[in-house]
């Protein structure tokens, strides 16, 4: 019996990708280790080596397929003395056309609401993953500002380890898109001073993770000197990279540093969710001219949302954006999490709940008054982050809307939010571990006493 | 690697171009004068309540700082930890503003909002005073990165202590800087102690400057409590790095005769040690001593150079004394630029 030969998962978290190549054709001979195929995942093009030995009997899916599940079969490898007629019935006819229809192709995670006109006269969107967002803001403010560079691990030659800075280097060349060692705590300060000698810094941590090796730089140096110095030291830097939790990389590699960021003065902390949000604020984060915690998520990375096309389209920091309007009960989410809130408003309206979903963006400032003005009207509130609970940004929130809207509650503020333990590297445990659209759904029928 | 002790050379650049004239002696010898008499009346007036916090004073280093800016063009970049007044005094610094900072005035370089360890003048290219050890040299190396950035000729001069020497982000700042050959001095101002903790008990070897050796940079080590070597050994570098050469890492080995701040007792050395560094090392009394051999100055000259300086000192102790504490709005300003 053949077997089949399955698309691979080649990065935490990768669903699918591209059969970019195959470097076998039917009937060649393969040892264990043998090339098969150049596969391209959300972040790199790697090859994929043969397991097993055998002959190779059909190929199912054509090179040049895009979007190909993983696990879907793509290929049928013969044991010796099998025939290719012995392969699995379920084989598909080659198609002519190189770019073949995917299998299966993610429809992109379009907002529920239209975008609001307030978003700039824009006349024309397109759609766009975050990732291609964020790189089009670089390269954008890149252009406009001789003295943005970029800097970090993998971001030119290797074009970004998550490829947020793919064609960086091609545009701007080495002396602004700049590799560095794996030195953060290094060049996080070397990313200060300079900041404070006349240029404006983009820092890339290859994941925020790493950036509590350089927190000293970040936190004493970055956020901390213009106060210090009465004013005379501004450091206008960006720290972005991936925040929160990734795919199964279990404690070390899935935290939220939200709190942490937008506990300090003198630091703005800023969180996307959509590719709009992702654009307009980064272009907004590397004007400022204060040190700006931008807060990237490694999942939302490869989500296509509609993004303004308008040459000059930025976001106000310290704004927050109500994506969708309801009345019942108000969601206050920020980055992946907005996304599980609309999906929570959803089931509540199937069940007669009319949810607003308030989507923070930026978590220092807060925009306070977009939330009071929410409470004030569905007098109820859950909070939502991939965080821990305990002295998180829903605590915060809470304690806000305590203060400033007291009398206007109708049940206690509620916070979902990761559970209270390191993240487990287990499937069932992570997902037990963070907050799931379920929870969200518990927590507001809760507060509307359903 | 050898410890140089240099040698002044009366008139003008007689033959050597290394050599100062007599009247930049002059002027090393009031620079450095200016700062012992600064520290002192710092460390009265912390004596007298009037400084609160932390102060560390850098008396017996004097001649490390006034060597090395006397190598310093306009435009470069000077950054260096929380023992910082002597750096801010040599970079040009108004006494007043110093003092006033101490004292936690309005009229201080950060307006009464960073005190001892955290003061900066851009004019001057003093870019801090900075009180977690270590965290300037990144900056520092930074600071280079934007000269080369902007072509625009500068250096950056990174100081540091002993103790700072063993913090990891110094071998991130040295790899960087030699990776990309960035016009940064590094310089390890080797006092003998990290607080209370001598070089030998923290350092696993004592040759503090062969560790730039793992990174590819030149490496110098010379005498810090004479200003001739140091600045000459200054010209050195800072010409090295100006022909895109890279970095440098000098070790200057230097004593302060203070405690590491105003609250160190400094129990964990004798006073025979201090006694001989004070008697036979002395910078300023060195110099004098140079200046009298060379009959450059004479008894009144130096009396009249004594009396200018005690009144500058005199002056910036009374500004600090009679100027206003921040006003209370000050509590919130300087947090957030308005974008």
């Amino acid at each position: 019996m053949a077997t089949q030969i399955l698309m691979p998962a080649l990065s935490p978290t990768m669903t699918e990708g591209k059969l970019s190549k195959w470097l076998v054709k039917e009937g060649d001979t393969v040892a264990s280790g043998t090339i098969l195929a150049e596969i391209e995942t959300d972040k790199a093009t790697m090859e994929f080596e043969a397991v097993d030995e055998g002959r190779i009997g059909k190929i199912l899916v054509p090179e040049g397929s895009e979007g190909v599940a993983v696990n879907t079969p793509i290929a049928t490898l013969l044991a010796e003395g099998e025939s290719a007629s012995a392969a699995p019935a379920q084989s598909v006819t080659k198609p002519t056309a190189p770019a073949a229809p995917a299998p299966q192709t993610k429809a992109p995670a379009a907002p529920a609401a239209p975008p609001p006109a307030a978003e700039g006269q824009n006349s024309s969107w397109k759609t766009q993953t975050v990732r291609e967002a964020l790189r089009d803001a670089m390269a954008e403010e890149m252009r406009r500002n001789p003295n943005v560079f970029l800097m970090g691990e993998e971001v030119a030659q290797y074009q970004g380890a998550y490829k947020v800075s793919q064609g960086l280097l091609d545009e701007f060349g080495a002396k602004r898109v700049v590799d560095t060692p794996i030195t953060e705590h290094g060049f996080a300060g070397l990313g200060v001073g300079a900041a404070f000698g006349g240029l404006v810094p983009i820092v890339e941590f290859m994941t925020f993770n790493f950036a509590m090796q350089a927190m000293d730089q970040i936190i004493n140096s970055a956020a901390k000197t213009l106060y210090m110095s009465g004013g005379q030291m501004g450091c206008p830097i960006v720290f972005r990279g991936p925040n929160g939790a990734a795919a199964r990389v279990a404690a070390q590699h899935s935290q939220c540093y939200a709190s942490w960021y937008a506990h300090v003065p003198g630091l703005k902390v800023v969180a996307p969710w959509s590719a709009a949000d992702a654009k307009g604020l980064l272009k907004a984060a590397i004007r400022d001219p204060n040190p700006v915690i931008f807060l990237e998520h490694e999942i939302l990375y490869g989500q296509s949302f509609p993004v303004p096309d308008a040459a000059d389209f930025t976001l106000p920091i310290g704004q927050a954006k109500v994506e969708r309007v309801g009345k019942d009960v108000t969601l206050v989410a920020f980055s992946i999490m907005v996304g599980k809130a609309m999906k929570a408003a959803e089931k509540l309206a199937e069940e007669g709940i009319d949810a607003e979903v308030i989507n923070l963006r930026t978590l220092r400032p807060l925009d306070t008054a977009t939330i009071i003005t929410s409470i004030q009207k569905t007098n109820r509130c859950v909070t939502c982050e991939e965080g821990w609970a305990y002295a998180g940004i829903g605590s915060e929130i809470a304690a806000v809307i305590v203060e400033q809207a007291f009398d206007y509650l109708d049940a206690p503020v509620m916070r979902v939010a990761g559970k209270d333990v390191p993240m487990p590297y287990a499937a069932n445990l992570e997902a037990l571990a963070l907050p799931q659209v379920e929870d969200i759904v518990a927590s507001a029928k809760a507060v509307c006493y359903r | 690697m050898s410890v140089k002790k240099g040698a002044p050379k009366k008139g003008p650049a007689a033959g050597n171009n290394l050599a100062p004239t007599t009247d930049e002696l002059v002027k090393y010898y009031k620079d450095m004068l200016l700062i012992r008499r600064f520290e002192e009346r710092a460390g009265q007036l912390y004596g007298m309540g009037l400084i609160g916090g932390f102060c560390h004073l850098y008396i017996g280093q004097e001649a490390v700082v006034v060597g090395l800016q006397a190598c310093c063009r306009p435009g470069d970049s000077i950054v260096t930890s929380y023992r910082d007044h002597g750096h801010m005094l040599a970079c040009a610094m108004d006494p007043k503003g110093v003092m006033a900072e101490l004292t936690g005035r309005s009229t201080g370089y950060s307006r009464g909002k960073g005190g001892s360890m955290h003061m900066f003048s851009r004019e001057k290219g003093f870019f801090g005073g900075h009180g977690i050890v270590a965290a300037q040299v990144p900056i520092g190396t930074g600071l280079a990165f934007a000269h080369k950035y902007k072509g625009d000729g500068g250096l950056s001069m990174a100081y540091m202590g002993d103790g700072a020497f063993n913090q990891g982000q110094v071998y991130e700042s040295l790899n960087m800087a030699s990776l990309w050959q960035l016009p940064v001095l590094f310089i390890v101002e080797n006092n003998k102690y990290g607080m209370g903790t001598s070089v030998e008990r923290s350092s696993a070897s004592t040759d503090l400057a062969s560790r730039g050796e793992a990174y590819n940079v030149k490496t110098m080590s010379i005498d810090g409590m004479d200003v001739m070597a140091v600045r000459e050994a200054g010209i050195e570098a800072t010409e090295h790095i100006r022909a895109g050469k890279g970095p440098v890492l000098m070790e200057a080995k230097t004593y302060r005769y203070r405690g590491h701040s105003m609250s160190d007792p400094a129990k964990y050395r004798t006073k025979e040690e201090l006694q001989k560094m004070r008697t036979e090392h002395d910078p300023i009394d060195h110099l004098r001593q140079l200046l009298i051999d060379q009959k450059v100055l004479d008894d009144d000259a130096f009396k009249a150079i004594d009396k200018d300086i005690k009144d500058v000192v005199v002056a910036a102790a009374e500004f600090a004394q009679t100027s206003p504490e921040p006003d209370p709005a000050e509590l919130w300003t300087d947090i957030i630029i308005a974008a």
